[in-house]
C-alpha cells in the first residue's frame, strides 16, 4: 500500500539520560500515513528507549513528540487519551496473565473505550481472527505459545483503532520456529496500510517489509534511508560494519 | 437443661459439653462476628496500606509505612487496651465488641499489608506497563489487572492471617467482649471444671481453623489461573 505525504508521527531532537548515561542524544525523525519504518542497531542503544519515549511509557527529558497535530510531549496532555491511540507491542508480550485471549482484547474495549460487552465482544473477536487466532479465544495466556501470546497482544494493541503500532523486538523472545507467525501478522499490517514503527533484529523483515530503516548507535541516528540504500549502499562506515557483523551472524540479508 | 442433656450421668464430661454448648455457640458466634468484621476491615486497610506503599508519592508511603510499622511493633493487647480504655479521654467510647473488631481490624490491617504488597511486588512490572500502554489510568491498572491476580496470589498467607485473628480474637475476653474465651471462663469459673472447659473451648477453635483451611484451599484451587499451576 502506498505511503502518503501526510506526517502521523514526528519526534524532534529527543534526549533521555539514566544517570550519567545518555541513551538518546537528540533523535529526530517523522513517520508517515502507512508507512512501515524499522529501527535497526545494536543492543543498548536506545532503541527500545525511544519507542517507550514515543508513548511516555518513559518520560524524555528534552524533545518534542507530535501525533498528527498533538503534541504529546506536552504537560497539559491527557497522555491516557494520547496511549490509546498508539499500539505497543512489547518483547515479552506482557498478556494480562489472568484473563483469556478475549479478555486481554476486550478489556481496553470496555474499560478503557467504554464499549458494551456485546461491541466489544464483536471487536474482540474480529481482531482476534484477523491474527489467526479466533479458535483460542478462551484460552489462558500460559496455555498459549509465544507465537499465539504475541499475536494475542497484537491484536490487544490493534482493538484500541492506533493511528500508529509501536513493536518493540516483538520476535526476540520467541523461539525460532515461532517468528514466522508473528512476523506474517505484521507483514500483512504493514500490506493494510497500518503505520508503523518497528525495533528489530530482524533483517530480512526490515529489508523486504518496511518502506524505511533507521540505523541508531550510541542514542544517535547514524543513517537512515530506505532499505535497499541502507541494506545495500549504506552511506556510513558504522552501518556497512554493523550490516557485516550481522550477516556474518546469520547468514545474509542478501 | 434440656431433656437431652440428662440422658449423659450428672457431672460426666458429655453431661458438661452438652449443658455448656448452648453458651459456647453463642460465644463462638461472637468470635465469628468479632473474626470477619476484624479480618474485612483488615481487608480493606490492608490493600488500601499497601497500595500506598508500592505506588503512593512520598507522603502516603511514608504515612503507611510508619502505620505498618506501628503497628507491627507493639503487642495487639497494648493496641486494644490503647482503643477501649484510651479513647474515652478524647470522647471516644466503644462498647467492647466494637472496640475489639476496631482493634484487631487495625492489627490485621498492618500484617495484611505485608501480604498484599509482597504480592503486588510478585507481579511482573510488564502487566502494569501493558495496561497502561492501552490507555488505562494506574488507578484502572490497578483495579483491572494488578488486584486479580495480587489477591489470588496472597491467598496462602492471607488463609494464614484469617487463622491467626480467628484464633486471636480470643484476647477480646479481657476487655469484656462475650466471644468464646469469655464464655469458656465465665462457665469455668462457676463450675472450677477448667481442664475441661478449656479442652472444648480448644476443640472448638481446632474445628473452626480446620474448616477454614479447607475452605481456602478449595477457594484457592477454583480461581487458579488456568495454566500457570507451577506458580
Amino acid at each position: 500500500m502506498a505511503v502518503s505525504s501526510e506526517i502521523v508521527l514526528r519526534v524532534e531532537d529527543l534526549h533521555k539520560r539514566y544517570g550519567n548515561e545518555e541513551v538518546l542524544k537528540g533523535v529526530s525523525f517523522t513517520v508517515r500515513q502507512g508507512e512501515a519504518l524499522a529501527i535497526i542497531g545494536p543492543s543498548g542503544t536506545g532503541k527500545s528507549t525511544l519507542l517507550r519515549c514515543i508513548n511516555r511509557l518513559t518520560e524524555p527529558d528534552r524533545g518534542r513528540i507530535f501525533l498528527e497535530e498533538t503534541e504529546i510531549t506536552s504537560a497539559h496532555i491527557d497522555i491516557n487519551k494520547i496511549r490509546q491511540q498508539i499500539g505497543f507491542v512489547f518483547q515479552d508480550f506482557n498478556l494480562f496473565a489472568h484473563l483469556t485471549a478475549l479478555d486481554n482484547v476486550r478489556l481496553g474495549l470496555m474499560k478503557v473505550k467504554g464499549l458494551s460487552k456485546r461491541e466489544a465482544t464483536e471487536r474482540a473477536m474480529h481482531e482476534l481472527a484477523r491474527v489467526g487466532l479466533a479458535e483460542k479465544a478462551h484460552a489462558y495466556p500460559a496455555q498459549l505459545s509465544g507465537g499465539q501470546q504475541q499475536r494475542v497482544s497484537i491484536a490487544r494493541a490493534l482493538a484500541m483503532d492506533p493511528k500508529v503500532m509501536l513493536f518493540d523486538e516483538p520476535t526476540s523472545a520467541l523461539d525460532p520456529e515461532l517468528i514466522g507467525e508473528v512476523l506474517q501478522v505484521m507483514q500483512e499490517l504493514a500490506e493494510e496500510g497500518m503505520t508503523m514503527i518497528v525495533v528489530t533484529h530482524e533483517m530480512g523483515f526490515a529489508r523486504s517489509v518496511c518502506d524505511e530503516v533507521i540505523f541508531m548507535e550510541k542514542g544517535v541516528i547514524v543513517e537512515q534511508g530506505p532499505p535497499e540504500q541502507v541494506f545495500l549502499n549504506p552511506q556510513q562506515p558504522r552501518t556497512r560494519q554493523f550490516l557485516s557483523k550481522i550477516s556474518e551472524l546469520y547468514g545474509g540479508v542478501r | 437443661m434440656t431433656p437431652f442433656c440428662e440422658t449423659f450421668p450428672e457431672g460426666s464430661f458429655l453431661r458438661l459439653a452438652c449443658d455448656s454448648a448452648p453458651r459456647l455457640l453463642a460465644g463462638l458466634a461472637t468470635t465469628f462476628q468479632l473474626t470477619i468484621f476484624a479480618i474485612g476491615l483488615g481487608l480493606v486497610g490492608g490493600v488500601l496500606l499497601a497500595l500506598g506503599r508500592v505506588y503512593g508519592n512520598k507522603p502516603i508511603y511514608w504515612v503507611s509505612t510508619a502505620y505498618v510499622q506501628f503497628i507491627r511493633g507493639t503487642p495487639v493487647l497494648v493496641q486494644l487496651f490503647l482503643i477501649y480504655y484510651g479513647l474515652p479521654a478524647f470522647e471516644i467510647r466503644l462498647d467492647s465488641l466494637t472496640a475489639a473488631i476496631v482493634g484487631l481490624g487495625l492489627n490485621s490491617a498492618a500484617y495484611q499489608a505485608e501480604y498484599f504488597r509482597g504480592a503486588i511486588q510478585a507481579i511482573s512490572r510488564g502487566q502494569m506497563l501493558a495496561a497502561r500502554a492501552i490507555g488505562m489510568t494506574n488507578l484502572q491498572a490497578i483495579c483491572y489487572v494488578i488486584l486479580p491476580q495480587a489477591l489470588r496470589l496472597v491467598i496462602p498467607p492471607w488463609s494464614n492471617e484469617l487463622i491467626y485473628t480467628l484464633k486471636y480474637s480470643s484476647v477480646a475476653f479481657i476487655i469484656g467482649a462475650p466471644e468464646l474465651m469469655a464464655t469458656g471462663q465465665i462457665i469455668a469459673s462457676r463450675n472450677f471444671r477448667y481442664f475441661e472447659v478449656f479442652l472444648i473451648v480448644a476443640c472448638i477453635y481446632l474445628v473452626c481453623v480446620l474448616v477454614i483451611s479447607k475452605l481456602l484451599d478449595v477457594v484457592e484451587q477454583k480461581l487458579k489461573i488456568p495454566g500457570l499451576e507451577m506458580r
